[in-house]
């Protein structure tokens, strides 16, 4: 069997799988993205499967692209890169789903996204459509930061940040919920704790176990679906009336939560690349 | 062992170390990439990138 893994840094994640494919002795290619020459008239790849572990969402994204034009098996694969590397693209796959998720309204100019925000009302949450680690989220509690913040993205953001996401903000209490979803199954959960009301582990983000409820396999499952399956990490909110996808992630990170969980999370996704390369 | 980039500090890697991985030096804390794990050798760290995640 012949396997790739598209990558380029080595997190903690990487090294982790890396470990997990040589303790079953199954031999594994390395294809560094920095390194990559697609000739994009050259079709033939001799690979039964590839796991796309790449940083940047942007390679990993035209590379998958190519790779399933070519017929090659990714995990994951393009069309899921593509919908969960877009916060709107995965808000319309939960809404289309029926997946309960936060509001959400998309503006283009800022004096439309002043009149999105004002309809949602305050506070609302302002992110890129494309980013990732908490980076550049804004929790709008008035008007006035409103217009500074329009005014800023207009003057300094690049062209990314002209698609305005507003989000209606959710009180979450200190934590949300990281499901980690393998296929059909949610493997396991942490709650990520945090006094900061970004709960990211990335931004400090304190995780602990979260017991998986049939609720929560639910709604995870069922969002992991939405946006096209495979390996996916999800970010819940909890709220008196149920639970509320936030995001989901395709290439997950996963270091803080294979002890405190107590599941081998490498292990899984291994056992999933081989089934997706056996089918 | 290599140097770092910066403040030249001695650093050995540990025998898991892989390439491309990010390491810290201990002295300075500077991020520095394993471009080389036989024979040691190790460059700056990219900056992070506006499509960088998960």
């Amino acid at each position: 069997m012949k396997i790739g893994i598209l990558c380029s840094l080595i997190r903690k994640e990487e090294k982790l799988l890396f470990d997990e494919f040589r303790r079953r002795d199954l031999e594994f290619i390395r294809i560094d993205d920095r390194e990559l020459i697609l000739d994009l008239h050259q079709r033939q790849w001799d690979f039964d499967v590839i796991l796309e572990r790449s940083i940047n969402h942007s390679r990993a994204l035209h590379t998958l692209k190519y790779l399933n034009d070519c017929g090659i098996k990714t995990v994951n694969t393009y069309d899921v890169a593509n919908t969960c590397g877009d916060k709107l693209l995965t808000t319309l796959a939960l809404i289309r789903e029926g997946v309960p998720t936060p509001k959400v309204s998309v503006a283009y100019t800022p004096e439309s996204a002043l009149q999105a925000i004002e309809q949602l009302g305050y506070p609302v949450v302002l992110k890129p459509a494309v980013g990732s680690w908490g980076r550049l989220l804004s929790k709008v509690n008035d008007r006035d930061a409103a217009e500074a913040l329009l005014e800023h993205k207009e003057t300094l953001g690049s062209y990314h940040h002209s698609t305005y996401y507003i989000q209606a903000y959710v009180e979450k209490r200190g934590r949300d919920i990281r499901s980690f979803v393998v296929g059909d199954e949610t493997i396991c959960a942490i709650y990520r704790t945090s006094q900061h009301w970004i709960t990211n582990t990335a931004r400090g983000g304190i995780a602990s176990n979260c017991p998986v409820t049939p609720d929560l396999n639910e709604i995870s499952v069922r969002a992991a679906k939405a946006v096209g399956g495979g390996i996916v990490a999800i970010d819940i909110f909890e709220t008196p009336e149920g639970l509320l996808v936030n995001e989901v992630n395709y290439t997950m990170e996963f270091r803080n939560s294979i002890d405190t969980t107590g599941v081998n999370i490498p292990a899984k996704v291994v056992d999933y690349v081989l089934e997706v390369a056996g089918r | 062992m290599a140097l770092c980039t910066e403040c030249e500090a001695e650093i050995v890697l540990d025998a898991s170390t892989e390439i491309g991985e990010i390491i810290q030096c201990p002295d300075c804390g500077l991020d520095l990439e394993v471009l080389s794990v036989q024979p040691p050798e190790l460059a700056p760290a990219p900056e992070e990138e506006e499509d960088w995640g998960e």
